[in-house]
């Protein structure tokens, strides 16, 4: 962090400066809709590289959704890759550089709906990988259609009366699927609605990232966002429309930990 | 093991083995695959063969997974590869297309059950303005140069490369050498992800969009698939291969490929001895068709048969630069072995002789009735 703020008196600059305050391994501007949660999801991610002093052995993969485009502003190696294939693509690095910090950045489309395999095989595997699942329980990119995580009652573009399990089936909590699977480190699922959400979410990456450090196995963030857009509320309801729907279907917390009190 | 001339050297092995053994040679670390016959044994060799060179091979949960992950190895500097056949070749045609667009080079290896792979080799099924280099060995040595040579031309052009096999290649047994092919250096991959980059405002990225980064932007999808598209106009240019002999003058050329081609090559040898004009033109390369080396070999000749185990799908490439178009007759056919899994009884010396006998006389009985000198191509 470059600056830190004193907070012993009262501050002589506006008090935005922390919101304007932006990572240096972000090195533009995303061009995500207002009140969309990915780009702190993004900023969670970067700023934990760089704490843990693993900028220069990371290496991304990214899959296809809204935050696709962060291939552009984030300053780290990264492969763009086929929708839901990150997972085997991180593979694929991680077996031939075991000493990089290998991460997926995916989407509930791409992970849960399209690439339902690739991760599950992953996890089973104990790949050293973290995969990082932003969860808006839409297909944000393409305009908010049902993915496999929309919440019963959500109305999306493809579950116009709201999702209904005898035509649309149920949503699949992938973290509790992961977190059950032998060979996984680290599963834990956060929220970016709240700032406390946002800070115990940090906690989370980090402590997957050091999982995968550790050679202790496959390691999963599921992160709630805002898909304002894709839900057809205004941007500034966002996250308590989340709180209502998503973090309701889908419980915050830790759901499986490997690493000792040694953290 | 006998130490005669021709057999010194010589270890017996299945062509599967001997072409894992000649990918480990050309330096191939990373091998993901799922099985399938006649494919399998391929995958097999390399779960045995690559650990103890400090390699990886992974069973994939599908042939989906198997090319990602591949592509993965590669795009973090690994000579990678992946294999299967037909349907599974099938499921992989999304990621070859991406490893042709975002220029990750990768080997597969297509240990086809019969020759109805051509289209799917030589066409693609991804899309996008690519191509996939694809070799046809006609045995098991050719095999193992062939799959070294495919390495080191997937990286020398950061392209997806075919080798185009079949059961004959892989299942059976021959003796024959692992030599290390002679070929020129290649530049280190500077391109190939390590992280080293991260933070310096000139991080790597490998995306079939070519966007860059903000502070460090690529020419982006317009400019680079035009590049891409000039790549492998280049390629095809400079990397078509073929064989033939017997073709000065010849009145009658026969084009065939892969293990059908020794076959149609020992006929037309008989043939050449009992006197009559026949040559014999051997695509190595599928794509690029050697077109430029078939209009030349076929310059005199007054007709060009096509022999393939399909129901006629070279013969579309055959037709287009053979030097009179309308000489081209497909002598060949579906013909597949009841497993399913091998070539049926097509694939046999006399069967191929009788058919080329009856194409020849077939056409001069053609001429004869339309009245036409026997020159003439009409
Ligand atoms: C094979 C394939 N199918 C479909 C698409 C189209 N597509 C692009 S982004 C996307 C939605 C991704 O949704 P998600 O991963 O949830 O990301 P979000 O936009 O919601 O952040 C889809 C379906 C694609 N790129 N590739
Ligand atoms: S559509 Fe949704 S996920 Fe995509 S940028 Fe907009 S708010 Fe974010
Ligand atoms: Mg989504």
């Amino acid at each position: 962090m470059s600056e830190v703020i004193a907070t012993d008196r009262p501050p002589e600059g506006a008090a935005d400066r922390v919101a304007e305050f932006r990572p240096s391994l972000i090195v533009g501007e995303h061009s995500l809709c207002p009140g969309c949660g990915e780009p702190v999801a993004l900023r969670i991610l970067l700023e934990t590289l760089q704490e843990l002093g693993i900028v220069e052995r990371a290496i991304g993969v990214v899959g296809h959704g809204c935050y696709g485009s962060f291939v552009r502003i984030m300053d780290v190696d990264v492969l763009q890759c086929l929708h839901g294939r990150a997972p085997a693509c991180a593979t694929g690095i991680k077996r031939v550089q075991p000493a990089a910090a290998v991460f997926t950045l995916q989407g509930d489309g791409d992970m849960v709906s399209e690439g339902l395999a690739e991760v599950l095989h992953a996890a089973a595997r104990g790949e050293n990988i973290t995969c990082i699942l932003l969860n808006n329980g839409v297909f944000g990119d393409t305009g908010g259609q049902q993915t496999a995580t929309t919440v019963l009652g959500q109305r999306t573009k493809t579950s116009l009366d709201g999702r209904d399990p005898v035509s649309h089936g149920h949503p699949i909590r992938i973290a509790d699927i992961v977190a059950g699977i032998d060979g996984v480190g680290y599963v834990a699922r956060g929220t970016v609605g709240t700032a406390r959400g946002v800070a115990r979410t940090k906690r989370m990456v980090r402590s997957a990232l050091e999982t995968q450090l550790a050679g202790k196995g496959f390691s999963l963030v599921e992160i709630l966002t805002m898909c304002p857009t894709g839900w057809f509320v205004g941007a500034p309801q966002g996250p308590d429309y989340m709180e209502q729907s998503m973090a309701r279907a889908y419980a915050p917390g830790e759901l499986r930990v490997s690493l000792g009190d040694e953290r | 093991m006998s130490s005669s001339a021709a057999t010194s050297g010589l270890e017996l092995l299945e062509g599967s083995t001997a072409i894992a053994r000649a990918a480990i040679t050309a330096g191939c670390r990373f091998f993901a695959g799922y099985p399938m016959s006649p494919f399998t044994g391929l995958l097999e060799s390399m779960a045995r063969l690559l650990p103890g060179s400090g390699g990886v091979c992974i069973n994939a949960q599908s042939e989906i997974e198997g090319v990602n992950m591949a592509l993965g190895a590669s795009a973090a500097g690994a000579r990678a590869a992946t294999g299967s056949c037909g349907q599974g070749i099938a499921l992989m045609q999304e990621a070859i297309a991406e490893t042709a667009l975002n220029e990750t080079p990768l080997v597969i290896f297509n240990m086809a059950r019969n020759q109805q792979d051509y289209f799917q080799c030589t066409r693609g099924g991804g899309w996008g303005d690519y191509r996939t280099l694809t070799l046809a060995p006609k045995d098991i040595p050719e095999a193992v140069e062939h799959t070294q040579l495919l390495f080191h031309l997937a990286d020398r052009h950061r392209i997806p490369t075919i080798l185009y096999g079949d059961p004959l290649i892989a299942q059976t047994r021959i003796g024959v050498r692992i030599d290390p092919l002679e070929l020129p250096p290649l530049p280190a991959k500077d391109w190939a992800l390590d992280g080293s980059r991260g933070g310096t405002g000139h991080s790597r990225q490998i995306w079939t969009w070519a966007m860059g980064k903000a502070t460090d932007p690529g020419p982006g999808p317009d400019r680079h698939w035009q590049a891409i598209a000039e790549k492998f106009e280049r390629i095809g240019a400079v990397e078509q291969r073929s064989e033939g002999f017997g073709l000065d003058g010849a009145e009658t050329v026969v084009v065939a490929f892969g293990s059908a081609a020794k076959f149609t090559a020992h006929v037309i040898e008989e043939l050449r001895d009992a006197g009559h004009s026949i040559g014999h033109f051997r695509p190595i390369t599928l794509w690029p068709f050697p077109g430029e080396a078939l209009a030349r070999a076929t310059e005199h000749a007054r007709r060009v048969l096509v022999f393939e185990l399909n129901a006629g799908q070279m013969l579309d490439d055959v037709r287009q630069h053979a030097a009179d178009r309308s000489a081209v007759l497909p002598i060949g056919g579906v013909s597949i072995h009841e497993s399913g899994l091998s070539y049926g009884p097509l694939l046999d010396v006399p069967v191929i002789r009788e058919r080329i006998l009856a194409a020849m006389r077939g056409r001069r009985r053609l001429a004869a009735r339309a009245g036409l000198s026997a020159g003439s191509r009409g």
